[in-house]
């Protein structure tokens, strides 16, 4: 189980939280012509990449802030945690 | 039968209690603090298993965790419990176990013509005797295999035991009271660390207690018994015994098993009979020691053949002798302990020494005690079925390949030392990478993975002076890390004699003309020949070896057999051990029960259970209940005799004729406020929300980015910057958190909050033509009239001094209002709408009748909003904007949605008027074309029309608009039905929707 560091909680167990994917999605603007194969690409596709992954978790029994974790998916290793809106270099 | 093999006056059993048990039906006697292994030796008993594939006999090999032989099947309260390891479980008074895998009894197993067969039953025998052909699967080849399968059988009655879990963080856990545990504890403990000391057996003390060493001017046994006293009595420790920890995690969780109420006749009350610890520790030090290695010959399965370790515990710890004419079989020093243990019980061992000429302090004083030892000698083979009766020994040359001078031996027991194998597997588990130690032949743990350790013999540290320090300095250092304490304490002086190398020998050859079984796992039955005839077969990862002769595979892991078979792949292949490499370590170290798992989560106990705060009323006027999600609500409330069937429709008919209440307090109510809260709705729903007036409801849909229907329900707006929003009783939590998504990381510039109410409100639906007259004797100073509070209209009005929320909105299609008040006042309002409503001749309705008013009106919910339809589909596509962005809206102009004969809702009437058409059926248009029968569509929901009072049915298909009018049928092969239909149109009752307006 892992041991996430929210940033507006502190450190809590796996189980307090819901998994929520890809941080680096961006969802299109609203409003915006776009093409189906972007959409699709929005919608459907996700890299599962070995190593470090940069992902949304919900803190659902908790703050239920969504928070940004990077993680690595081979080893599980969590190297930072950021807020929703968090600027991340 | 008397205990001939209990010593006097040596052991730590309670001689003062006499405890008696059975064992097959037949009772015996042992002390308290015996397990069953050590009780059944003291009396004499070897054959207590027959083995899993030849069913050959099978005795005690070890004395702990890593018996692959003794697993019995433990009877408690008339509960059976498979799957325990004699070595372990301590008896009790009363306590029965049985032997497992034989039939008819233990002593003669018809399955051992298994072992006559055994040319049929080669490495994989499984894969290429079960292929074909392929319909004998069925009837014969799986039958089979189920009853050959298994150790014992699990319990089908429910488990009666309390089990629970705990939630523990501690600076170190140390998993392991040895000599290694015990010093980096006491070191880290007065240090000022919290640490949690696991053991796993009821003893503290590991090796020490059988090991005959000095520390401090101590023996072993008192200076353990020293230091967990004063561990015990510091607030900052915990100490638990009995207590396995058998898995490392992520992030240095670590579980463990504790069994608090398996050695006693009845669980203590308050008490569980297990508890599942997780424990997140900042620092882990693995101290679980090593487990003795085999050494492999011909019939060394034979009851009576045992580790000599495990005979030397059985004589110091329990005093039991395993036999009275013991011959030691050794490539290494231990064994040397066995032996002069025996010699000073007064019984003369006879040790075979694969060495040629060792020397040490251990080996002279064997010799100084007129101990006989042969070197250069290994056993051949054992000689007798059920038990050792004699071995085959020989001469064996210096370069270990051939055997001379073979003669037959009179012997009762064989205790085997093949070295020590280090348990690294926690350390394996937390992602530790082991290497192999060229000195002691076995795999040590390499570096850190996680924040752990591994100290003491699973280090591959053998000696005691070695051990003691390294693990007071790891002791120290690692709660110095975290406490930042300096408080060392100083090192005992320890005596203990010197031993020599090990002779890196493990496998004795057999001799010409003979074809011993010799056996590698002995649960599982691989031998030699096996390992031999999967190589010649192609395998060569050791990974694929394991699988295909089960090599580590049974119940105990491969805890003694696992190094053995690497070795024999390596000698083959002509590589080290290293090349080959080991098996992967996964939890859990040692079998857990499920009842452990589960912990408190059995039954009603798996989730919440939610009720209304009118729950206590519907339980009074006989209501029967229906889970919907983790709510309890009323599905009817019974009259009489009544049935569903028929509760159901007097209840909708009450509500078309003169007005009915239901309890809707467990619709999802979420609060949003702020600013931008009709932005936000108008980009959350598909309909514009930017218009909406304070005082009015509005329904709308919302989708998920794929297009598909998420959820509907109405949203009011009470203020200028505060909406109502319900959604359906099973997707609140999920509506909540995709509102959460989108204000907090798509679109974070909006000033929205949004907020669960659910739990605030207590509703009442209140529907049917006589509801307005209701409503004004409930509200006399509110004016409820159809201009006063229209369709969609919202009002805040006074129940008898209570503040309520009118919401004239409607799901059964008729007149119909939402009250809404304080949760706690819940039940003051349902009392106050059934007392009001008695003159307009008011029932209460349950979810059966709710669906049915829904159902004939044509309104959607989810069996039809089930995560594959789109607004189109449900019929909901005039709420879809043409003019405005929202959530989900580009994938509707995806082609497969803008196909023009897409599914869409339809009602479907049996022509007949009566037959009613399961939910599920498929629509076809020809009951008798070819399979697979073209499917138009399935029947989503299905009710017993009290408007028309015939079945009426909805459901999804294949351009349903172009549909209607057309007669198909409805098949259901599960039910075994084809009926004739119609299709019409959803709406089947009120189309106009005049009645809600009204």
């Amino acid at each position: 189980m892992l041991y996430i560091f929210c940033p507006h909680c502190g450190s809590r167990s796996q189980n307090e939280f819901a998994y929520g994917g890809d941080a680096t999605v961006k969802r299109p603007e609203l409003n915006k012509e776009i093409s189906d194969h972007e959409w699709d690409k929005f919608v459907y596709l996700r890299k599962s990449p070995r190593g470090k992954h940069l992902e949304l978790w919900h803190h659902i029994s908790g703050c239920r802030q969504w928070i940004k974790v990077e993680r690595d998916t081979s080893t599980h290793e969590i190297f930072k945690t950021y807020k929703a809106t968090e600027l991340i270099e | 039968m008397s205990q001939s093999f209990r010593l006097d006056n040596v052991g730590m059993v309670n001689r003062n209690k006499k405890i008696s048990f059975t064992f097959n039906g037949k009772k015996y006697f042992g002390y308290e603090g015996d397990t069953i292994a050590s009780a059944l030796i003291a009396n004499g008993v070897h054959l207590v298993g027959r083995s899993f594939k030849y069913h050959r006999p099978r005795g005690f090999f070890g004395v702990g965790v890593d018996e692959p032989y003794a697993i019995l099947q433990l009877e408690r309260n008339n509960e059976r419990d498979p799957n325990i390891r004699a070595t372990e479980q301590e008896i009790f008074e009363g306590l029965e176990v049985k032997s497992v895998n034989c039939w008819p009894s233990v002593n003669f197993d018809i399955g051992a013509i298994n072992n006559f067969l055994k040319m049929f039953f080669p490495a994989g025998f499984y894969y290429k005797t079960f292929m074909w052909p392929p319909s004998f699967w069925y009837k014969i080849y799986e039958p089979f295999i189920r009853m050959a399968a298994g150790f014992g059988e699990a319990s089908i009655k429910h488990d009666k035991e309390r089990y629970e879990h705990k939630y523990e963080y501690c600076d170190l856990l140390i998993t392991g009271s040895g000599p290694s545990g015990l010093a980096s504890a006491y070191a880290a403990a007065k240090n000022g660390a919290r640490v949690i000391l696991a053991e796993d057996k009821p003893r503290y003390g590991g090796s020490l207690l059988t090991s005959d060493v000095n520390i401090g001017n101590q023996t072993g046994v008192e200076w353990s018994e020293k230091i967990i006293t004063e561990l015990k009595s510091m607030s900052n420790v915990i100490v638990k015994n009995r207590s396995q920890v058998f898995g490392y995690y992520d992030h240095n969780m670590l579980v463990m098993s504790e069994r608090i109420g398996d050695h006693l006749p009845k669980t203590q009350k308050y008490l569980p009979k297990q508890r599942l610890w997780y424990i997140r520790a900042k620092e882990v030090l693995i101290s679980s020691g090593s487990i003795e290695r085999p050494l492999v010959f011909g019939n060394n399965d034979t009851p009576g053949v045992m580790l000599s370790s495990a005979a030397k515990e059985y004589m110091k710890v329990y005093g039991v002798l395993v036999g009275k004419k013991p011959l030691i079989f050794t490539n290494n020093d231990s064994g040397y302990e066995t032996a002069i243990e025996f010699k000073k019980n007064g019984v003369n061992p006879l040790i075979l020494d694969t060495r040629k000429e060792p020397s040490s302090d251990i080996i002279s004083e064997a010799k100084n005690l007129g101990i006989e030892i042969k070197f250069s000698h290994v056993v051949v083979a054992a000689k007798g079925y059920k038990k050792v009766k004699s071995a085959d020994i020989a001469k064996i040359s210096d370069n270990k390949k051939d055997l001379s001078n073979i003669e037959n031996i009179e012997c009762d027991c064989i205790c085997v030392s093949g070295f020590w194998t280090p348990s690294i597997h926690l350390a394996s588990q937390s992602g530790n990478k082991s290497e192999f130690n060229e000195k002691i032949d076995a795999f040590i743990p390499k570096k850190s993975k996680q924040n752990e350790n591994t100290i003491g013999s699973a280090n591959g540290k053998f000696t005691l002076e070695e051990t003691i320090n390294e693990a007071f300095d790891k002791g120290y250092e690692v709660s110095n890390k975290i406490t930042e304490n300096n408080n060392k304490v100083s090192l005992p002086t320890v005596v203990e004699k010197k031993s020599t190398e090990h002779d890196k020998f493990w496998c004795v050859p057999l001799p010409k003309g003979k074809s011993y079984k010799r056996f590698l796992d002995f649960q599982n039955d691989v031998a030699v020949t096996d390992i031999e005839l999967a190589l010649r077969e192609g395998f060569r990862s050791i990974e694929h070896v394991k699988r295909y002769t089960t090599l580590g595979m049974a119940t105990d892991q491969g805890k003694t057999s696992n190094l053995n078979g690497l070795q024999l792949v390596s000698d083959i292949e002509n590589k080290v051990v290293p090349q080959v490499g080991h098996t992967t370590f996964r939890p859990p170290y040692t079998p857990v029960s499920i009842g452990a798992i589960v912990g408190r989560e059995v039954g009603k106990h798996s989730k919440p259970t939610r009720k209304s705060p009118m729950h206590q009323w519907h339980e009074k006027n006989n209501a029967v209940f229906v889970d919907a999600g983790v709510w309890l609500r009323p599905r009817y409330y019974k009259q009489g005799n009544e049935t569903l069937f028929e509760a159901s429709k007097r209840e909708a008919k009450n509500v078309r004729k003169n007005v009915g209440v239901c309890d809707v307090t467990t619709l999802g109510k979420i609060d949003v406020k702020g600013p931008d809260a009709a932005e936000f709705l108008n980009r959350v729903y598909t309909n514009a929300w930017l218009k909406l007036p304070v005082g009015k409801a509005r329904y709308g849909v919302m989708l998920r980015e794929d297009g598909i229907v998420m959820d509907d329900g109405t949203t009011t707006r009470i203020s200028e910057n505060h909406y109502h929003m319900t959604t359906t009783t099973a997707q609140a939590a999920n509506v909540l958190s995709h509102l959460e998504y989108y204000l907090q990381l798509v679109w974070p510039e909006l000033n929205v909050n949004v907020v669960s109410t659910t739990e605030q409100w207590a509703g009442a639906a209140i529907a049917g033509p006589n509801s307005r007259a209701l409503l004004m004797k409930l509200f006399p100073n509110t004016d409820v009239s159809n201009e006063g509070l229209p369709f969609m209209g919202y009002k805040e009005a006074d129940l008898f001094g209570i503040p309520t929320k009118i919401y004239r909105i409607s799901f059964s299609g008729e007149l119909a209002y939402e009250v809404n008040v304080e949760s706690d006042l819940g039940n003051f309002m349902w009392e106050k709408i059934i007392e009001v409503g008695k003159e307009f001749q008011i029932q209460p309705y349950g979810t059966e009748a709710l669906s049915t008013l829904r159902i004939e009106m044509g309104h959607v919910a989810g069996s039809e909003l089930d995560g594959r339809t789109i607004p189109h589909d449900a019929s909901l596509e005039g709420l879809v904007s043409k003019k405005k962005d929202f959530i989900g809206k580009r994938s509707l102009s995806r082609s497969a949605f803008t196909k023009p004969d897409r599914e869409k809702i339809v009602g479907v009437v049996p022509l007949d008027k009566t037959t009613s058409i399961p939910e599920g059926s498929y629509i076809v248009k020809d009951p008798n074309a070819k399979l697979p029968n073209p499917k138009l569509g399935h029947v989503s929901a299905s009710c017993w029309s009290v408007e028309y009072d015939n079945p009426f049915s909805l459901a999804i298909i294949k351009d349903g608009k172009k549909m209607i009018g057309q007669k198909l049928f409805a098949m259901s092969p599960l039910k075994n039905k084809t009926i004739p239909v119609e299709i019409v149109s959803s709406h089947y009752v009120d189309p106009e929707g005049k009645r809600v307006r009204a």
